[in-house]
């Protein structure tokens, strides 16, 4: 398994980032593009830990933090999936095919996928909460006989906001998995679940005392997923979130991805929700 | 061979109702299949059944003049459709269509909107089942109203 990667940031030192070629541009969305860096120069490839993220700095624009969204055990690929909402996304999906970006990570802790073997997995996904999710759906398809059954809800905002379009359809075809996608609003046509990514789990035989939850997406959404999760009596302690923060340095030094007692760089971004139950519904300071 | 339909007392809605009380709710009762792609309720049509879900996918529609129609809520087995019949005037409030072929009870409104004096408990049971689906579509459509997923937000 790809799990004994060493939680080490990258060959450039931890806060130099690492120049490297764009190899692909691939759009997702309207607004959303996955990025193929070229790391053909470094021996090993990039090595990750699915649900661990990169530092992408656009030169002359800003540095942000995005997840790694490719496939752990084939780390000659660097894959990640950017929306670009502010100045340094739009910036980075603009730097085209043989553009430079720099690079450093990966960062952060990964999904509990040790913890996980032999247990069933629910992987709870809201609109780009896929990217760091993917990894993870890569790993348990490669390792499908370590882990029970596997479930898979994607929620977004409308059809069109999907990311992923192409996975989700190799995954819905794909009999060791269960993909249930669902969008809070469509058009007719849509064939598939409308309403909110919660309700997907009144459709699914969950048993909590063999589950573990992994969530990625609007922190709203998680906490309404989490509701449901332990209505459905999975424990805190089983159930994983991956949260965002502003990050600067990316290696617990600037503080500005403080949650009370954490530095989501560092001691996040994945964490267990019993760690988090108390401080998850606090207002941003 | 087509599996058999589990009874009306097995469907989530009613489960543990006392069969005086589920007689009194489904008092008139009939099974009701539509195929894909037809209309179970039409808003503005008068609103007079509760049907229970049986199999099949059922989609809430609301058309919006100049849009057209947007999709807002997708209903499955076990779940219920139709509330409008609860209070006046009695029309249902949106459209209600079949995603794929659905099997419904439908329960005829006019058993379940009186106080029933032979079944004092019938009231407050079904009024605290309604309620929580209430609740429940209350929760989801809050969270479909944040937006979430848009960017900005
Ligand atoms: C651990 C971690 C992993 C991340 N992984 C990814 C990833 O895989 N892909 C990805 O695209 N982003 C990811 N992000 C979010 C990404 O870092 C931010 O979107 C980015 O920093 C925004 O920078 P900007 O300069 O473009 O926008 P800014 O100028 O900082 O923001 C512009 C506007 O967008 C809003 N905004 C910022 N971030 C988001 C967001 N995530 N969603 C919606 N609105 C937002 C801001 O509130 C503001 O209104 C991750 C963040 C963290 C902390
Ligand atoms: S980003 Fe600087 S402390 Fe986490």
């Amino acid at each position: 398994m790809s799990l004994d990667v060493p939680h080490v940031p990258g060959v450039a030192g931890p806060l130099t980032p690492e120049p490297l070629r764009v190899r692909s541009l691939r759009r997702e969305t309207a607004d959303t593009w996955t990025v193929s860096l070229d790391v053909s120069s470094r021996p090993g490839g990039f090595p990750f830990q699915p649900g661990q993220f990169n530092m992408l700095y656009v030169f002359g624009v800003g540095e942000v933090a995005i997840s790694i969204s490719g496939d752990p055990s084939r780390p000659a690929e660097l894959i990640h999936t950017v929306r670009a909402v502010g100045a340094t996304t739009r910036a980075l999906c603009r730097v085209g095919r043989g553009g430079m970006l720099g690079v450093r990570g990966p960062y952060g802790r990964p999904w509990p996928l040790e913890e996980a073997r032999g247990q069933d997995v629910v992987v709870v996904a809201g609109g780009l909460g896929l990217a760091p999710l993917r990894s993870v759906i890569l790993h348990l398809l490669r390792h499908r006989e370590k882990y029970g059954q596997v479930l898979l809800l994607v929620g977004a905002r409308t059809p069109e906001d999907l990311p992923f379009r192409r996975d989700l359809e190799r995954w819905q075809a794909d009999s060791r998995l269960r993909v249930l996608v669902t969008v809070d609003k469509a058009s007719p046509g849509w064939k598939e679940h409308v309403g909110v990514v919660p309700a997907l789990l009144r459709d699914v035989a969950v048993d909590p005392a063999r589950t573990v939850a992994l969530m990625c997406g609007p922190e709203v959404m998680m906490r309404f997923t989490v509701r449901e999760l332990e209505r459905l009596g999975v424990p805190d302690a089983r159930i994983h979130l991956s949260l965002e923060r502003n990050m600067k340095c990316a290696v617990a030094f600037c503080g500005h991805c403080q949650l009370v007692p954490y530095f989501l760089c560092k001691d996040g971004p994945v964490f267990s929700y019993d760690r988090l139950r108390s401080f998850i519904s606090l207002r941003e300071v | 061979m087509p599996q058999p339909l589990p009874p009306l007392e097995q469907h989530p809605f009613l489960r543990g109702l006392s069969p005086e009380q589920l007689s009194a709710i489904a008092c008139k009762v009939r099974e009701q299949s539509f195929p894909a792609g037809a209309l179970l309720l039409r808003e503005g049509d008068p609103a007079d059944t509760l049907y229970l879900v049986r199999s099949g996918k059922v989609v809430l529609e609301q058309n919006v003049p100049g849009r057209g129609p947007t999709l807002l809520e997708t209903l499955k087995a076990g779940d219920i459709l139709g509330l409008s019949w609860l209070f006046p005037p009695f029309r249902w409030h949106l459209d209600a269509r079949a995603v794929e072929s659905v099997d419904t009870f439908a329960l005829d409104a006019s058993c379940m909107r009186g106080p029933s004096p032979e079944h004092p408990v019938l009231e407050p049971a079904l009024a605290m089942r309604l309620l929580r689906q209430l609740y429940d579509r209350l929760e989801r459509v809050r969270l479909q109203r944040l937006d979430v997923y848009k960017a900005g937000a």
